[in-house]
């Protein structure tokens, strides 16, 4: 559905351009209906630039991006089935508007002959799969809910579109532990009622919990590729060995 | 001991009334002792943190005492508290990443922070060299401005500054969490092994991540909703919890080896009370599967094994 042909982004700095970055460097995968990828990687790993060039958000320097075989460019019609949610639920809110303006903006721009009760089934039927209910969240200004629900009134923002593909980066990352979990556990449940989703983390036990596949980048380049039980229990590669070996464990020690 | 607090009390002050984060906690830091203060947020454990060493405006102080090695401490008075920080109590904050000055150099910010505690910055910069290179920085990181460092480097480079006058007790306050996990484990081994150097006798680890204090602490005290929930010696704490709460909070943690497919964690469900008007009795009983009426009275906090406490009616 989703795949990425050897693709890079290369930014220009310095005075006139006259240094580079790569912070992409070729990188191909796919990604298909009710999978669930993980890119997994540390700071400048050019994770996050992955995941704003899938949805047209950062041009690409090299390389294709297509999406069920067409090329992926910011469109009404593309956004109808890909959306991204990302780190801070905070600022993807307006403090001034009801945390439900977010829904209705999507009424405006994309549903705006929809009936009101066809609406208002469609909204209880995207909160319900984000296990918000209604009084949750109408009515309420951003600062009067949690993190947890504020990422997930975005994540059902998302599904009122019936997306088929979610770009989710860090998007427990400012969560609490308690909360994290059902977030992540919401991804697992769309997944198996077949949205594709990639799943971009620095996290690696996040990532083992939630993904199929796993993939570890490491300065814009996939040093790692596979079957995420595969990558965990035998990474072949050094970086993703040292990673693992970081990780802090509940049980067990570092030295 | 290090530090010994007993009943502190430390409300904000706000337009609806006292917001009650820290709620009568009580503690004992041995010397030598690491350890860590988990929670969710809006447990009150940075505010129990920042308490120990300077109320902020909206902070009140409104009860208890604060013992550091003998010596009671005046946290209430901004001035008196003075002669201590940098000396014997040290903090770095959670924005430590933002805390040092963008417009100095390292060197010449270390060097104006000495003076304003009335210390010469020449003899001790061997020490401080010394120690920058320890946590695996070049003195040349003196001359250069904050912009130019990483974020692990500006972690490291404040830890360093904050202990250069070997206090004896360090609070390191989510260090750690917007580091990535090479980096994390660096300046989480850093703080051991600054204990085991004695740049600084004792250190309070505040975090929400509990597999780092399983890592790095020698003791966790659980908070919840302003007071204690648990505190014991780190592997009972993993092993054996009592309190609901700490068993959740540790169920709901995914490992690496636990996969949606095959194990589904279960998060907690609901949010913590507010504090401006926190239920009476026990604060986590609305979210607690193993709740009773008995429950609507507080539970006390109390040792339910060797240095271990608790506080819950239903922790056998």
């Amino acid at each position: 559905m989703l795949a990425l042909d050897d693709v890079s982004k290369t930014y220009r700095i310095g005075a006139f351009g006259s240094r580079s970055i790569r912070a992409v460097d070729g990188v191909s995968f796919r990604v298909e209906p009710g999978e669930v990828v993980s890119l997994i990687g540390e700071s400048g790993s050019g994770k996050s630039t992955i995941g704003r060039m899938i949805l047209g958000l950062t041009r690409i320097t090299e390389g294709r991006i297509t999406f069920d075989g067409h090329d992926v460019a910011p469109s009404r019609d593309f956004y109808r089935r890909a959306q991204g949610v990302f780190q801070d639920p905070f600022s993807s809110f307006n403090p001034v508007y009801k945390a439900d303006h977010v829904f209705a903006t999507v009424r405006e721009g994309f549903f705006p002959h929809e009936s009101n009760g066809a609406w208002h089934a469609k909204l209880a039927h995207a909160l319900d799969a984000v296990a918000l209910s209604p009084n949750d969240v109408f009515g309420k200004y951003p600062h009067q809910l949690s993190g947890g629900q504020l990422q997930r009134v975005l994540v059902a923002r998302a599904l009122l579109l019936d997306i088929e593909l979610l770009i989710a980066d860090e998007i427990i990352s400012m969560l609490d532990a308690s909360t994290r979990i059902d977030v992540l556990n919401l991804l697992g449940d769309l997944k198996e009622h077949g949205l594709a989703i990639v799943f971009i983390t620095h996290d690696l036990s996040l990532g083992n919990y939630i993904s199929d596949k796993t993939i570890i980048l490491r300065h814009g380049r996939i040093v790692e590729h596979g079957p995420t039980p595969q990558v965990f229990a035998h990474p072949q590669d050094e970086y993703t060995q040292a990673l693992l070996e970081a990780v802090p464990l509940l049980h067990g020690s570092w030295r | 001991m290090t530090l010994v607090v007993d009943d502190l009390r430390v409300y904000y002050r706000s337009l609806a009334g006292d917001v009650k984060a820290v709620d009568g906690i009580d503690l004992e830091l041995a010397d030598g002792e690491v350890m860590g203060l988990a929670g969710e947020s809006g447990c009150g454990k940075s505010t129990f943190g920042k308490a120990l060493i300077k109320l902020d405006s909206r902070m009140r102080w409104v009860g208890g005492t604060v013992t550091l090695d003998g010596e009671e401490l005046h946290v209430w008075d901004d001035e008196v508290m003075n002669p201590h920080r940098l000396d014997d109590v040290s903090l770095v904050p959670q924005y430590a990443m933002s805390a040092l000055n963008p417009t100095r150099k390292i060197g010449r910010m270390i060097h104006d922070l000495l003076r304003a505690r009335g210390v010469d910055f020449a003899p001790l910069r061997p020490e401080l060299e010394r120690r920058l290179q320890l946590v695996g920085l070049d003195s040349s990181v003196l001359d250069l401005y904050p912009i130019e460092l990483s974020g692990g480097m500006k972690q490291r480079v404040v830890l360093v500054v904050s202990t250069l006058l070997n206090p004896s007790l360090l609070i390191a306050d989510e260090i750690t969490s917007a580091l990535d996990v090479s980096t994390q484990k660096a300046v989480a081994e850093m703080l051991v092994a600054f204990r085991d150097r004695e740049f600084v006798k004792s250190v309070i680890v505040i975090t929400h991540d509990l597999s780092i204090l399983a890592q790095v602490a020698d003791s966790i005290v659980v908070m919840y909703a302003g007071k204690l929930a648990e505190k014991a010696a780190t592997a009972t704490i993993v092993d054996e919890p009592r309190h609901p709460y700490t068993r959740m909070l540790i169920g709901s943690l995914p490992e690496v080896g636990v996969r949606f497919a095959e194990h589904r964690l279960q998060g907690i469900k609901g949010r913590p009370p507010s504090l401006i008007e926190p239920p009476a009795g026990c604060r986590f009983r609305d979210r607690c599967p193993l709740a009773t009426p008995r429950c609507a009275a507080e539970p006390p906090y109390r040792a339910c094994g060797d240095g271990h406490f608790v506080a819950c009616w239903e922790a056998e």
